[in-house]
């Protein structure tokens, strides 16, 4: 077998770590901006900092679907067939975020604009949430047969381990989100958003520490943590002191890193395995015995390899160019006209 | 109903609902950025509005688009994991492709191109709109890959009874592959088009901006007319070339049940479907029917009573006739339909010479409601090229009853199914809504020139 099949393990969890340090923080803000913007015109500052940028983030989870689909069909298969209902909640999660953005602003109505602050708001919790669990039960392992076929319920899809995933990334995302915007605002949503890090800070950092433990003694008998869940509870501290330091930049890096390598303390926790069997050691669906062709995965590897630097590229200048923090007096009715109202 | 059932009404229904949204995005955003290339070479106000107008339109579909976009990547996973399981390494491929080539391209540049306006060069900003189209088109492309490997599959050899990708160029050479997706760009620019059309006459109808919207309907008129006249060509030509690798699909959508030769086509029927072989067929025009299916004058079209039997022979007993009523009335509804489009788009042309495009209510009043047309055809064209594949869901490989996940419950389809109705209930309405809205909404007046270096973020959410 081609090492090609550890590469696209690895670029699957790239794809996934991605996602989760880029729609992290839309997450956050999209949690946040109800308590960092007090009025409409703060609400929509606090959107608006992601306004360009989140579509392109969620991308990232689009694209990590379809290369599994495309590198492990077997573990694209299984496990979105066990998530089948967690997967429409997680649609459906997105589906009204997705929305709220887009047509919160284009009704000047207040019932209007707070029902879509509702949507967001669950919307950005629950996304998150649900991603973690699943995410989390890869590791902990679920009811699978020798053919590969989930054989649970969807209450066994609620592992306690999964279920403090799904909360560890929301508290993650949450201070993400909100470092995220202390970064990209002026003002008072500044020094709210700096205000909510702070109020949050503690518990994330508690919260990382527990879910590094939990996935170690998950996945190992090893008595030392291994580099990525050292540098996931080191980042989460330092993210800590650094969000009391009102170091806005530092702390932001801070979460970033956090939340990277809490996802890739999952999926390093995984190899080889890819999901794990909970009904037999032997059923484990590995990155081996959910492989897509040779061929398939030199040709993806050809395409990605060509296609993830542009994308990065463009994807970077991109937040160059909306680089400039946003205030909420750009929002205030009786600010010049916008050039463009949606 | 069984699990297959209600997973095949699902996948239907999620994606129907989808390609409601998808012309009318890949179609208008062409048309913005040609909007937006006329102002910025002729720096002429009206562009500048009218690239403002019909952008917004465009952002409300691309919206939908991503979110039910999310639902189609994630679907043949939940409800189909047999079939992710097989064909993965082939079909797979595409799709990925299509998320790293297309969806990154389009959604950040979208980003750009919205949020970007006081922050871009003219001419960087100018180009953004063209990536968000390029995206489009590129999306379309390998999703056109996919499919049409499902109706035609090749590039692939047989190991241990499951195919395995060993050509990848073979996807995008494929006969089917390059009319289909011809077909689905052009039934696209119809959309865009017509949509483009239709608001511009409403509100011309309504005396607003007469010299402004004028514009906007004539560039819709010149691009529906010629996109019409080739989606229609093109169409025929692809009834021809699945005529050969899908004998079933053209036989059943004249419910040709014996061998002719030549075959005639029945502009209407009464009665037929699958179990009533002698429907009384109505307007008979002799030596169409071998036309459309091979380009011959005499051209021999297999009926489906032979063809089932030769299918048995081959795969096996079963029933591998596809729903013959679907396939008859959906390619009728879609060219007749494409005829009504034509010859209305024709009318706006010689109202055009005739300098009478702005006053001439009556044509205004019908190109509001013709932009109902394109979708239905685009539904239709659907339903043609997906029911007619059945009982395959990939032609002579895999039956679609054998694609499920075979653990699912069947009160897990029937609560997903439940649910994206019901969101898609929502979201449709929440759409129409607002593009009434926004196409009703009057002009904005451009800003002076002075102001695109003024502080002012961009305003959107």
């Amino acid at each position: 077998m081609s090492s090609l099949v550890p590469f696209w393990f690895i670029v699957i969890a790239f794809l996934w770590t991605g996602f989760f340090i880029l729609e992290g923080f839309d997450f956050g803000v999209g949690m946040l901006h109800d308590l960092v913007g007090t009025d409409d015109a703060g609400r929509r500052a606090a959107i608006n900092t992601i306004g360009p940028l989140w579509d392109g983030n969620e991308v990232w989870l689009i694209v990590a679907g379809a290369s599994m689909f495309a590198a492990f069909p077997g573990w694209y298969a299984t496990m979105f067939s066990a998530f089948n209902l967690a997967l429409v909640l997680i649609l459906v999660a997105l589906i009204a975020r997705g929305l709220a953005f887009e047509y919160r602003g284009k009704r000047d109505a207040v019932r209007w604009r707070r029902s879509w602050d509702v949507a967001l708001i669950a919307g950005s919790f629950l996304a998150p949430l649900l991603i973690g669990v699943a995410l989390g039960d890869l590791l902990h392992g679920l009811p699978i047969d020798s053919a590969q076929n989930y054989t649970g319920s969807f209450w066994e899809l609620l592992q306690p381990y999964g279920i403090f995933t799904g909360v560890t990334l929301v508290l993650v995302s949450a201070l993400h989100g909100a470092t995220f915007l202390s970064l990209k605002t002026t003002g008072e949503l500044h020094e709210r958003a700096g205000l909510l890090a702070r109020r949050v800070a503690p518990f994330t950092g508690a919260l990382v520490v527990g879910f590094i433990i939990w996935t170690h003694v998950t996945h190992t008998n090893a008595f030392f943590l291994n580099t990525i869940e050292l540098l996931a509870i080191l980042a989460a501290l330092a993210a800590v002191w650094l969000v009391y330091e009102r170091r806005a930049g530092f702390a932001f890096a801070a979460t970033t890193v956090t939340i990277a390598s809490c996802i890739v303390s999952i999926f390093v926790g995984l190899y080889p395995s890819v999901m794990v069997s909970s009904t037999n050691a032997a059923f484990d669906l590995t990155a081996r015995n959910t492989a897509s062709a040779p061929y398939t995965l030199k040709v993806m590897s050809v395409v990605a390899l060509i296609l993830l630097p542009l994308v990065l590229a463009y994807q970077a200048w991109s937040y160059y160019v909306f680089r400039r923090r946003v205030s909420r007096s750009d929002f205030q009715p009786n600010a010049s006209p916008a050039p463009q109202s949606r | 109903m069984t699990n297959v059932d209600l997973a095949r009404w699902q996948f239907a229904f999620v994606t129907i609902n989808h390609f409601f949204f998808v012309p009318v995005t890949i179609g208008l955003a062409f048309l913005t950025a040609l909007l937006q290339t006329a102002w910025y070479r002729t720096k002429r106000d009206e562009y500048l509005r009218l690239t403002k107008f019909f952008g917004t339109l465009l952002v409300i579909n691309v919206a939908i688009g991503v979110v039910t976009g999310l639902v189609q990547e994630f679907q043949f996973g939940m409800d189909w994991g047999a079939y992710s399981r097989l064909v993965g390494n082939i079909f797979g491929a595409p799709l990925a492709m299509e998320g790293l080539a297309a969806f990154f391209l389009e959604s950040t540049f979208l980003g750009l191109w919205l949020f970007g306006w006081d922050k871009l060069p003219r001419l960087i900003h100018l180009l953004t709109i063209w990536a968000v189209s390029l995206g489009t088109v590129l999306s379309a492309l390998f999703i056109m890959a996919a499919n049409s490997w499902m109706q035609h599959p090749l590039g692939f050899v047989m190991v241990h009874g499951k195919p395995q990708l060993n050509d990848i160029w073979a996807l995008f050479t494929n006969p089917v592959f390059l009319w289909a997706y011809a077909k689905v760009l052009l039934a696209s620019l119809v959309t865009g088009a017509a949509v483009m059309l239709a608001v511009s006459a409403w509100q011309l109808r309504h005396g607003r901006d007469r010299d402004v919207f004028v514009r906007s309907a004539r560039m819709a008129l010149i691009v529906l007319v010629p996109a019409i006249l080739f989606t229609l060509l093109v169409g025929d030509e692809l009834g021809v070339i699945e005529a050969r690798y899908q004998p079933m699909k053209i036989a059943a959508a004249e419910a040709q049940w014996k061998t002719c030769q030549p075959c005639s086509f029945s502009l209407f029927q009464i009665g037929g479907g699958n179990n009533d072989h002698t429907p009384t067929q109505i307007l008979e025009i002799p030596h169409l029917l071998s036309l459309l299916a091979t380009n011959h004058w005499n051209g021999k079209v297999i009926g489906l009573t032979p063809l089932q039997h030769q299918y048995t022979a081959k795969y096996g007993p079963g029933y591998y006739v596809p729903n013959v009523f679907i396939q008859y009335w959906s390619m009728r509804a879609m060219a007749y339909l494409g005829v009504v489009v034509l010859l209305i788009g024709v009318w706006g042309l010689w109202l055009i010479r005739r300098k009478k495009l702005a006053t001439s209510r009556r044509f205004l009043w019908v190109a509001v409601w013709a932009a109902v047309l394109p979708f239905l055809m685009n539904t239709g064209g659907w339903l043609l090229t997906e029911s007619g594949r059945q009982p395959w869901v990939v032609q002579g490989i895999m039956l679609t009853k054998n694609g499920i996940s075979p653990s699912l419950p069947t009160t897990w389809i029937a609560i997903s199914l439940g649910v994206f109705v019901a969101v898609y209930a929502v979201i449709a309405t929440v759409d129409l809504l607002l593009m009434l809205k926004y196409s009703r909404r009057p002009l904005q007046p451009a800003r002076a020139d002075a102001d695109y270096d003024a502080p002012v973020p961009a305003v959107q959410y």
